[in-house]
């Protein structure tokens, strides 16, 4: 039987290792400086070694260990108020805003990363105690790991939309894509910089579901956000007609939206559409209720 | 709670004396298209507002 300390030192070690895994830097640019590498770590490493002393601290009749789960919880939630705080802080800078839904779900997401290294930490510790060997451990810990991984994972655009290419036109001063009316573009110079740079794709829904979670502005804030982070843009803060616009056809639920992008690459905005994350706090599924499915047929 | 107007009219450019008879905000009268066109545009540059074209020759400049 290995020593407790081992265990839990494992634990903890498996829990930081979960942490690390999923802090990555990706597009989001987030977190993308060493503070941030800094404080998800060390905060990771906490959570980690808080899962990996319960089931010492069970056992040996010290059920007061239970306030450490809580304890945890708390220091979780904290976690989200920090990264939401420094969220709405950064979006003031932005030229283009990732909109409220988006900073949210972003929160959530460190939240629930430490969730996962504290249960990789607990789980390592139990597997260790059940077995007595610290390898059993460590494979649970990594399968564990593995399959919050994918429990967690966020779904996108493509498994709820169809994307297409779409194309800008005037109705006089009028902004449209494929008769969707989107803005008032009064400045002849900026119409024609529009109709000859802009970008614009179309958003198909699959189903009810779709249309209703893609009726949400945060939704659309959060796909616009991503095309400026990959694409670039050509704006700056006082040419406002230029800045990114979706609009939502409300007959049959399409939205359209129009980018003035750095890379004007249609084939590659499509990409990031369909890449872009379905917000949980914007998914709607009114077709899982008896009254939304007759409504719809 | 912080309440603010989020979307009001800065101010108005025309060709056409007629059609903007009284007005809360400046008016910039313009002798032709070109100069509307020139006086909108560095309105907007300087107020961060949007220039949106009624469709009877007067533009407003308007903060979104």
């Amino acid at each position: 039987m290995p020593k407790t300390h081992y265990a839990i030192l494992a634990g903890t070690i498996m829990g930081t290792i979960a942490r690390f895994y999923l802090l990555r830097v990706d597009y989001r640019q987030y977190p993308s400086y060493p503070q941030g590498y800094t404080i998800h770590l060390t905060f990771g490493a906490i959570a980690a070694a808080l899962g990996a002393v319960t089931i010492p601290a069970i056992l040996n009749k010290d059920y007061s260990a239970v306030t450490f789960i809580a304890l945890a919880a708390q220091h979780f939630r904290d976690v989200r108020k920090l990264e939401r705080e420094s969220l709405e802080k950064i979006e003031q800078d932005e030229l283009v805003k990732r909109g409220q839904a988006y900073i949210e779900d972003i929160s959530k997401k460190f939240e629930s990363r430490n969730y996962v290294a504290m249960l990789t930490g607990l789980a390592t510790v139990l597997a260790i105690y059940i077995t007595k060997k610290i390898l059993f451990g460590i494979i649970t810990g990594l399968v564990v790991l593995t399959v919050m991984r994918f429990a967690i994972k966020p779904r996108t655009i493509e498994t709820i939309a169809e994307v297409k290419p779409a194309k800008i036109h005037f109705k006089g001063s009028l902004l449209a894509v494929d008769n969707i009316v989107l803005t008032n573009v009064g400045l002849k110079e900026a119409r024609k910089k529009l109709l000859n740079d802009a970008l614009a794709v179309k958003i198909i829904p699959k189903d009810d579901n779709a249309r209703v979670t893609l009726a949400n502005i945060g939704q659309r804030q959060a796909i616009i956000h991503d095309i400026v982070s990959i694409l670039g843009i050509r704006q700056e803060r006082d040419e406002p007609e230029f800045t990114p616009i979706s609009k939502r056809d409300p007959d049959s639920g399409n939205v359209v939206i129009v980018a003035l992008v750095r890379e004007p690459d249609i084939e590659c905005m499509i990409e990031v559409v369909k890449k872009a994350p379905l917000l949980e706090a914007s998914r709607r599924q009114p077709l899982d209720t008896y009254i939304g499915r007759k409504a719809a047929d | 709670m912080e309440i603010a107007i989020n979307k009001y009219i800065l101010a108005i450019v025309t060709t056409d004396k007629n059609k903007v008879l009284y007005s809360g905000v400046p008016v910039f009268y313009c002798n032709d298209e070109e100069e509307k066109e020139l006086v909108a545009s560095n309105l907007t540059r300087i107020t961060n507002g949007m220039v949106h074209d009624l469709g009877n020759g007067v533009y407003i400049i308007v903060r979104h």
